[in-house]
Order: C-alpha cells, then structure tokens, then sequence
C-alpha cells in the first residue's frame, strides 16, 4: 500500500492505495465521494466520468498512482460555489435529462468537458461525444437537448413532449 | 399559461438533485461497519454434474472467513414461481426447484454454486478461484426446438421434454378459430423470433446482508423493484425468516426495466453468510456477471397466422409459441408468456376469434423473465408485423387496414375473445393524431429525397394497447397468481401539518417522489414541498407489491389517492367541532375547512394540529392522530393504446439502417406530469429501438454467452437514435381509478419494434425487392444486406 495525493475537487487529499487501485477505487472507497458510478468492466459504460487535468476520463481505465498529483474534478465537485447547480446539472434538471440517476455523473461531467471543448456543439456532435456514455433510461432525447440548452442555444425546435 | 404545480403540470424532480451533485445512495454507495465482501464462485459450463466442490485450500487463503456451497442450502426452500400455469390438457406445470446455491447440477454458465465472503473483494476473487471442483460436463440445451424433440436431454433429469408447460388460451376457442381459418379467404402466416435482450439497468445488482446477532434481526440492503415482495419470498418460501425479523430496504436503484423484480439467490445467500460470521456481508455485481445472471428478457419463437377477408376485416388470429424460460423459473416467468402475452393477442382490433398457445421451455441459458413491456411487446410485434404482411398480400394500405379493424369507440367496454374487458379507449383518435404529427401525407416526398441521395425510405406503423396494473386480485387469483395485486400507501399528517407518504411503489427512475407529492399537495391545498415521499423500506411502509407493468400511479397511486381522502373525512369531523358546525356542513377546498355557505373556516393546518393537541377535539367519538393507510386492489386492468410510426432510410448497398423519424401518439388516461411521462415514453422506444435494430443475446451451441459485455452486446447510444415527437393529448381517462391513470412507463418498448421492422421491411418493399417479406430483429445491416441479397 503507498499513499497517493492528488487535488480532487480542488482539496488536496490522500489515501492508502495498492498498486492496482483503479482512480474509480480510489474516489469511492479511498475517499467516500460515490458519486462516481461503476457500470461496467470493460471501460464502455462511462458512469465513471470524472476530469482529469481537465480532460474527461474513465477512471474505472486509469490506476489512481497514475495520475499521483493531478488536479481531479468529480461530479461532487460541480455545483456552484453557493451550492446551486452548475450550468450542466441545472440544464439536465430543466430539461429532465435523467432518470434513474446512475447514468447521470457520467454523462454530466462527459457534457461539461464536451462544452469546454466546444462551446457550441451541433446535435450531431452531441450525440457523437456522449458515444461513450451509456443510459438505459431516457433514450438520450432529454440528454442531447440539455446538453444543448446547457450551450446557451436555441432549443425551441426540438420536440417538447 | 400551463400549470406550474399540482396535477397535469411539469414539475421539475425534487431528487434529481441529489442525483446531480452525486448525492445518491445506491446499494454499492452503502458501508457498513465491520463489512466483508462476498465473490460468487459461477459455473463455467452451461451444464454440468457436480461431483465435488473442495473448499479446503480456498479458505486457508488470506482474509477468507467463511465460503458456503449449495450443501449449506439444501434445509432452505426453493425461489417459488409467482403464476401456476396448468396444460392445456390439464397437466400440472413443471416446477424444479431454484436453489440458493447450484446444488447436484449446474444448469447455465454464471450458476453459483459458492459464495465467498473475505476481508476485502480482491481476497475473496482470489479464494474463489481457488475452489477445486469436480464437474461432469453434460450436453448443453441451448435451442428450443431440441429441447423439446429430445427427451433424453434434459435440464432437470424429472422433466421430460423440457417442457413446463404447454398453455392453450381459451382452450375451448380453438375449434372454433380453426374453423374459421379453414374457411378463411385469405391467411397469412408469419415465422417469427422475438429475439432475447438483457435488461442492462445500468446499476448493477448489489446487495448487503446484515445480521444483528443481539436481537436476531435481518437486514437486506438490496437493488430492488419491490422490497415487500422480497421479503416474502424469503421469509415464507427460501429461508423462513420471520418476516418481522426481516427487513429490506431498496435505496436509490438504478434502474430496474423488470431485471430487478424478481429475488434471486444471491440475496439470501449473503443474509444466511451474514449470520453465519456476525458481520454484514456486501456483494455488487460485476457488469459480466449481470449479464450472466440477470433475468433476460422476450425470447419467442413465434407462428401467426391470420385469417381476412380479401377486403382486410379480420376474421380469425392464431399463435404457437415457445418461450424460453432459461434454466429456471424466475418469478414471473411463467406469467409473462401467457397471461401477459396470450390475453394480448386480440390487440386493439375487432378480431372476433383467437387462439394462443404457448410452450414454455427449460433450456441451459440463464432465466428469462418480464422486462420492460413483458410479454406485452412479444404479443404486439406479432400482432403488427402479420397486420402489415397481410396488407401487403391483398394490397391495401396499412393506414386504412388498421383503421377497418381498430375497436371504435362506441365498442367499449369491450370483452376480448382472449378473456379481458378493456374499459375505454379511442384508438381512431391516437391514429389520426399520428397521422397528423409525423405528417404522414408528406411521406411520399420525404421518400423522393431519400431516393435523390440513393436512400430508400420506409414509412412502419403500429397501433397498439397493453394491459396495465394486473388486478384484480381475486380474479387473478383464479387464474392462478400466488400473491396479491392490490397495493398500499399510508398517508401521516404530522402535527405541523407537513405530510410524509409511506407508498407501495418503488421508484428507481420514475420521479415518484416529485409526481405523487404533486398529487398529494393537490388534493390537499398545500405546498409540495411540504409532502415527503417514503419508499422502498419494508420497515417504514405498510406494503407493497412495488414497481413493474406500468402500475406504480394507477395501484399505488390509488391507494394513495384513498388514503388522502380518508384524512379529509376525518378532517371535516375535527373540523366541525372546532367550527361548532354539522359534519355535513363543512365543505374542503383549497387547504380549508369551511362551513357551507359561511366565511368561518379552520386551515388544513389547524386541522392537523387540533388533531395532534386535542384540546378542543370531539375525544368521546373520536381517535387523536390523523394517519390514514388504505389498501387498493383494481376493479381491473388498465388499457394504454396508441399508435406510432417510425421512418426509416436504408442504404441498399450496405444494408445500413438510420432512423429518420419516429413519432408516438399515446392514450395514457389522464397525466400528472407530462415532462415525466414524455421521458417515460422516450426511454421506452430507445429500448425498443435497441431490441428492433441493435441488440441481440446469443449462446453458442456449447450455451456459452457470445454476447456477454458491452463490446458484444450492442446498447443503444446517442447516435443511434433521432429526438423523438410524442403526444399524449388524446386522452381516454381510465374509468374505474380515482385519478383516470392508465400508466405509461412501458409503452414505448412495446409498440416501437414493430413500427421499426415495418419500416426497413416496407422500405425494401418500396424500393422493388419484393421477395423481403420479414427480417428478424435486430434488423442488422448484415440481416438487412442478405434479406436484399438472398
Ligand atoms: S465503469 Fe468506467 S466505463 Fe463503465
Ligand atoms: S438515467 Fe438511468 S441510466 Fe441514465
């Protein structure tokens, strides 16, 4: 076991790890923020979204001793200073972009990098970026138009109801 | 301007919050003091005898404190099948026994046959695989048809044939429906497979068993669709734990679709290992290991045949079946082929005769039971694939030959030839609703666009009902349902006058807690925030028969509904002390008590408080407290219908599919909250375009499973589907429930996939390859390219 440090969330924070801890382990139980979910075992899922250095990033792909040091943004880590929601969390919230919830911190933090990428992504490029993000809940209509409305543009012409 | 709360306005989810900001408790979210983890030790092959399971070297390992087999199960019971369904000619249904643990055989790959419990999971991963077994491989049973033909082969060595039961629905219908086909001037019969899916709820399953050695109590922290019914199945049929000894709670779930109905071992085995070392035991599946052993779903092979006159009427429909149940019967399992699929058969159609008959059959795969729809889409992909073969036969237009046969409303309540009463419906005004939104009279141009890009576009529809909220009891019962189908709620007016609802319902994606304190608030005149929405603990709730078949808001939102009401009588009585007025007299309105006719009124408030602090309170005639429980069983079924249309445009030189449009016109009663309900409808035909276009479940002929991780198993994702146009205007209030709900969460996987395949089969159609009459779904490029070619 050696004690890996990085940011997370802005707090500089430790825990015991083993070599083979995923940075997913290490959120959840290392440090208890289980708001990063673990869907899969084959990296496909994306319920384990998290930033890393700023880039989206599987953290149920990478070991936590890998990235010892980084600056490590979860969902837990998205709301607004005050607490309110974040641009993304508020626009999923309005436009009823989730359901069950587990899907939801991945595709959240999936939407903010895609958003920080592209700040005005077509629906094309959208549904292109959220690939590997699965939600067996909402056939992604909700998720592609907060995704959208979350962009600051026009949604009128997508079907409401 | 629409409504911002109570009934019919879309209010945005109270606990999306918490889902936001990462502040959810999912089972795998839940630590408890002193834990261990449990590993399941699963059979590699799909059939093997068990000679000897060692355990020796494994519990010497590090860490490992206890592993139990199935020898330590064989004094418990079997997980029971929840509907008895006898043959057609009388004999009993086939029930094996469902062990805890694989015990004398294993039966499918992923079959437990051992749980180990250690310090941390990784020990017990590693103890796991180092258990020594003697297995004797047998011949896996993977296909039905063989199964069926080969009595030497068998799943369970007692039953023959692998055949637990082969159903005729009505059997005393079926000369009758022959004679009319044998008279028939037009038939047309269709092969069919309804092909098998996986769940995939994206939680896996997880569960934690907790014993507390001081007072010998049990507690199951559990992925569940209904807490209460697992509780009774492992108190009165698997362990016999007293059921005031047991406890379950089911968390925030992720997502359920039907896998997570059922009991299955894995939760009474960490409860019997909890108690065995006196410490809580957590075991969270691994995306591989559900897809092994989560109940899977459909899985038909499917011959309809329909008999019409040359002008489209109906005359005559029949059915054989054979339905996979897997290696054992899962809970529903024998429900959801027959009495949540044959009594469908009739569909939204004026049929006057039909016939179904349904073999269910025992193979070496994991058990199949209800997902989302549950025999509801098999029964309505039949229906709608023949209804559009038959129109192409005698060349007529699938528009006008639905309309010809759709029960008209002046028909209802009207008695199925399949045995139930659909109360009330208008399935012209859902089709021409539909016809109107997708804009189906600019098809024809639409499809010379595709054409100029050397596209060719097909235009599928499908009009449809389903059967919601199974009741009622009595009647079920009769017709061989173990449990009850009523649910319950208890409504609590705290002294304050804030309400908490303790509900029946379960809900793991649905937004019970925003919609049914809408209701509540509603009928009581105050803030939805002052109402709390209790669930999915058996110890807070008084019971439940929980969330599946679309029946959460019109069963338990039923009882719910009553309990309100029987607070407000009570109130008017307080009321009416306080007010010095006749009972009669005081009338409830807007949170207010009030004595007719004059301004003197008490609020719902001082009601509730009086009632708390009775001070000035009527104690000689009546009970202090206001706390109100009701029990609701349905009068009868619910009956959601509609109609969809999907357009597709197919590239004939690669087979590729895109779907360019789909659009849903739905009767769903009355609604509570449409943003809610137009998601429900949207996540319903993303799983049905999953099933029509994408996924697919395979076992080779050795029963391994091909398709058993997301790299194999093809899920719908964002690209694969277009934003879809749904409507829920044309509205038939349901008409024996307080609040005219008919439940939508089902229904767009159930009349999505027949709506997909008619449009790739009508697009060939179209596009002059006329001898492609029928593709199985998935419709695959590879499928579509061959059935072009072949
Ligand atoms: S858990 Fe990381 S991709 Fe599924
Ligand atoms: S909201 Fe349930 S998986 Fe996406």
């Amino acid at each position: 076991m050696t004690k890996v440090t990085m940011v997370v969330n802005g707090k500089s924070v430790s825990a015991e790890t083993e070599g083979r801890t995923l940075l997913s382990g290490y959120l959840r139980e290392g440090l208890g923020l289980t708001g990063t979910h673990v869907g899969c075992d084959t990296s496909q899922c994306g319920a384990c979204v998290v930033h890393v250095n700023g880039k989206a990033v599987k953290s149920c792909t990478i070991f936590a001793q890998d990235v010892a040091g980084a600056e490590v943004r979860t969902i837990e880590g998205m709301a607004n200073a005050d607490g309110s929601l974040g641009v993304v969390q508020q626009a999923f919230q309005d436009h009823h972009g989730l359901q069950c919830g587990f899907c939801t911190p991945g595709m959240v933090m999936s939407s903010a990098a895609l958003l920080a990428e592209n700040p005005k992504p077509t629906e094309a490029e959208v549904r292109h970026y959220l690939e590997g993000n699965i939600c067996r809940c909402t056939g992604y209509h909700n998720i592609v138009k907060a995704v959208l409305a979350a962009s600051g543009q026009d949604i009128a012409a997508i079907p409401a109801e | 301007m629409p409504k911002d709360h109570g009934i019919g306005a879309s209010v945005k989810r109270r606990e999306d919050i918490r889902f936001l900001t990462g502040q959810g408790r999912y089972t795998a979210d839940i630590d408890l003091h002193k834990q261990t983890y449990a590993y399941f030790a699963r059979s590699e092959m799909a059939h093997a005898k068990i000679n000897k399971i060692d355990t020796k070297a494994a519990a010497a390992m590090p860490g490992v404190i206890a592993i139990m087999t199935g020898e330590d199960f064989v004094g418990m019971g079997g997980n029971p099948a929840g509907w008895y369904i006898p043959s057609r000619d009388g004999a009993a249904m086939k029930e094996p026994k469902r062990p805890v643990l694989a015990h004398g055989k294993v039966r499918h790959v992923g079959d437990a046959y051992a749980i180990v419990v250690a310090e941390t999971l990784e020990q017990a991963k590693d103890a796991a695989a180092a258990i020594e077994v003697d297995f004797t491989e047998l011949p896996a049973i993977v296909n039905m048809a063989e199964a069926v033909a080969n009595s030497a082969n068998r799943v369970h060595d007692e039953i023959d044939n692998n055949v637990c039961f082969d159903w005729g629905w009505i059997e005393d219908n079926r000369a009758a429906v022959d004679a009319a086909f044998a008279k028939a001037p037009h038939v047309t019969t269709l092969e069919l497979v309804n092909n098998r899916l996986v769940p995939n709820a994206m939680e896996p399953r997880a569960s934690i068993g907790d014993y507390d050695a001081g007072t010998g109590d049990y507690k199951l922290y559990t992925t569940s669709q209904n807490p209460h019914l697992t509780r009774l199945l492992i108190s009165a049929f698997v362990m016999g734990i007293p059921e005031n000894k047991l406890t379950v709670i089911a968390p925030d779930v992720g997502g359920g679709f039907g896998s997570k109905i059922y009991h299955y071992g894995e939760e009474a085995a960490v409860l019997a290992a909890s108690k065995a070392i006196r410490r809580p035991v957590k075991w969270v599946a691994e995306r591989s290991e559900s897809f092994l052993t989560d109940a899977h779903g459909r899985d038909h092979v499917t011959r309809i045949q329909l008999a019409l006159e040359k002008d489209g009427t109906f005359l005559a429909l029949r059915t054989e079946t054979m339905a996979n149940v897997g290696a054992y019967l899962s809970n529903f399992s024998t429900a959801t082929p027959t009495f949540l699929h044959g009594t469908l058969m009739a569909g939204p159609y004026k049929t006057p005769l039909v016939y179904v008959n349904v073999k269910a059959v025992f193979t070496n795969t994991a058990p199949v039971d209800a997902y989302r729809g549950a025999g509801r889409p098999e029964a309505t992909y039949s229906i709608e694939r023949i209804v559009d073969l038959a129109a192409d036969e005698l060349g007529i237009d699938k528009v006008e030959i639905r309309r010809k046969n759709l029960l008209t409303p002046d028909m209802f309540p009207y008695t199925s030839p399949v045995g139930l009463v659909y109360d009330v419906g208008n399935y012209q005004a859902t089709l021409d609703k539909l016809i109107e939104l997708g804009d189906l009279a600019g098809f024809e141009k639409r499809a010379a666009a595709s054409k100029a890009k050397g596209k060719l576009r097909g235009l599928g529809l499908s009009t449809w009902i389903e059967a919601c909220g199974i009741a009622p009891s009595h009647l079920v019962g009769q017709l061989g349902a173990r449990v009850g189908l009523y649910d319950a709620a208890t409504v609590r007016v705290n002294a304050t006058g804030t309400i908490s609802v303790m509900t029946g319902a379960h809900s793991h994606g649905q937004g019970h807690e925003t919609v049914f304190a809408q209701i509540v608030a509603e009928r009581l005149g105050i803030a939805e925030s002052a109402v709390e929405i209790v669930h999915g603990d058996t110890s807070k709730i008084p019971f439940g028969m929980g969330s599946y078949g679309s029946r959460s808001l019109a069963v338990a939102g039923s009882a719910m509904v009553n309990a309100v009401d029987k607070i407000i009588a009570k109130g008017k009585k307080i009321a009416a002390h306080m007010l010095e007025a006749a009972e009669g007299d005081i009338e409830f309105a807007d949170g207010k008590f009030s004595v007719a006719g004059t301004d003197k009124a008490k609020t719902f408030g001082e009601v509730a408080f009086s009632a708390y602090v009775p001070h000035n309170y009527p104690l000689e005639t009546l009970e202090p407290g206001l706390d109100e429980t009701s029990f609701y069983d349905p009068a009868n079924f619910t009956y959601p219908a509609g109609a969809y249309a999907c357009e597709v445009e197919v590239d004939p030189a690669t087979g590729h599919v895109e779907i360019a449009s789909f659009t849903c016109a739905d009767d769903f009663g009355n609604v509570m909250n449409p943003m809610i309900v137009a998601g429900q409808v949207h996540g319903g035909v993303g799983q049905g375009i999953g099933q029509a276009m994408l996924e697919n479940t395979t076992y080779d002929a050795n029963g391994q499973l091909l398709s058993a991780s997301y790299m194999d198993y093809a899920m719908p994702r964002a690209e694969d589907v277009p934003f879809y146009t749904v409507d829920h205007s044309c509205n038939t209030p349901c008409t024996h429930n307080p609040l005219g709900v008919k439940g939508c969460g089902e229904a767009g996987a159930i009349g999505s996939p027949p709506a997909v395949v008619n449009a790739v089969v009508d697009a060939l159609q179209r596009g002059g390859y006329k001898h492609v009459t029928h593709i199985d779904m998935p419709v695959s490029p590879s499928r579509v390219w061959s059935a072009i070619n072949g």
